[in-house]
């Protein structure tokens, strides 16, 4: 029973110093979600720019559903619109909810463009959802949204 | 550094009338996001490519407000419907306002 004593005290000790890492380790986690944007963020950055409730559909996000390094991943967004005087894209925002700002790039239209889609190279952070919200002329608004996976985040430390 | 800023445009010097042609243009900048570190653990000020603009014949195309989440040497396209010929023109502001145009010629035949 006596050369028992340290092993369980050990034992103790190990599960005090484990249970102190593992705190550690959730407020380091805690911090890093505090610094980077929450998709409610990426959705408060974008109702500032288009009005009204958006629907999904007429937009496509394309990104590769696995980047390997986030400090360029290709996206293409495109909206499925006519681009005539009466009826185009007026604007398109794009969102990224886990990067340290949401905004991602906002662009807008005139029906000269013919055709409304912009291929970009984004920085993702880490894994995070991007969102497209295109804002038609007549003021209906639409969105997308994409997952996209990072194994190299790209926000230089 | 901004000696090294020089956007490059791809796009067709020749389309039918009303064809949708793509423009694709990069700018070698570094888009310093305001994130990064230097060397001495000090944060690296943003400065970053944050306005472009197209125009055809002065009629505006596109334009675009960036945010420090796009990746450097900013890589955009997007299309022009040609109408007519004339001139395709991009400017990009950085956020200390300084600025860079490119000038394409399209000609309709």
């Amino acid at each position: 029973m006596q050369h028992l004593q340290p092993a369980a005290l050990g034992r103790r000790k190990a599960l005090a110093r484990a249970g102190g890492y593992g705190l550690a380790a959730i407020i380091g986690v805690l911090a890093a979600r505090d610094a980077a944007a929450t998709p409610d963020a990426a959705k408060e950055w974008l109702a500032a720019l288009a009005k009204g409730a958006p629907r999904q559909g007429m937009v496509t996000l394309q990104a590769p559903e696995i980047a390997e390094n986030g400090n360029a991943v290709p996206v293409t967004v495109s909206v499925e619109s006519e681009m005539t005087a009466t009826s185009y894209v007026k604007a398109l925002h794009v969102a990224a909810d886990g990067n340290p700002n949401p905004g991602v790039a906002s662009f807008s239209f005139t029906p000269l463009a013919g055709k409304a889609e912009v291929q970009l190279r984004v920085r993702i952070a880490r894994t995070q959802k991007l969102v497209a919200v295109a804002e038609m002329s007549d003021g209906s608004v639409y969105m997308a949204s994409r997952e996209v996976k990072v194994t190299i985040g790209g926000c230089g430390g | 550094m901004s000696d090294d800023i020089k956007p490059r445009i791809r796009v067709q010097a020749k389309a039918k009338k009303d064809e949708v042609i793509e423009v694709k243009t990069l700018i070698t900048h570094p888009m310093e996001s305001g994130q990064r570190k230097d060397a001495d653990g000090k944060l690296v000020p943003r400065l970053i490519v944050s306005g472009f603009a197209a125009t055809y014949n002065d009629k505006p195309v596109i334009s675009a407000t960036l945010e420090p989440a796009i990746a450097a040497n900013p890589y955009m396209s997007f299309f022009l419907r040609v109408e007519e010929s004339g001139t395709l023109k991009m400017t990009w502001t950085d956020d200390q306002k300084q600025s860079w145009t490119a000038e394409n010629k399209i000609e309709v035949g």
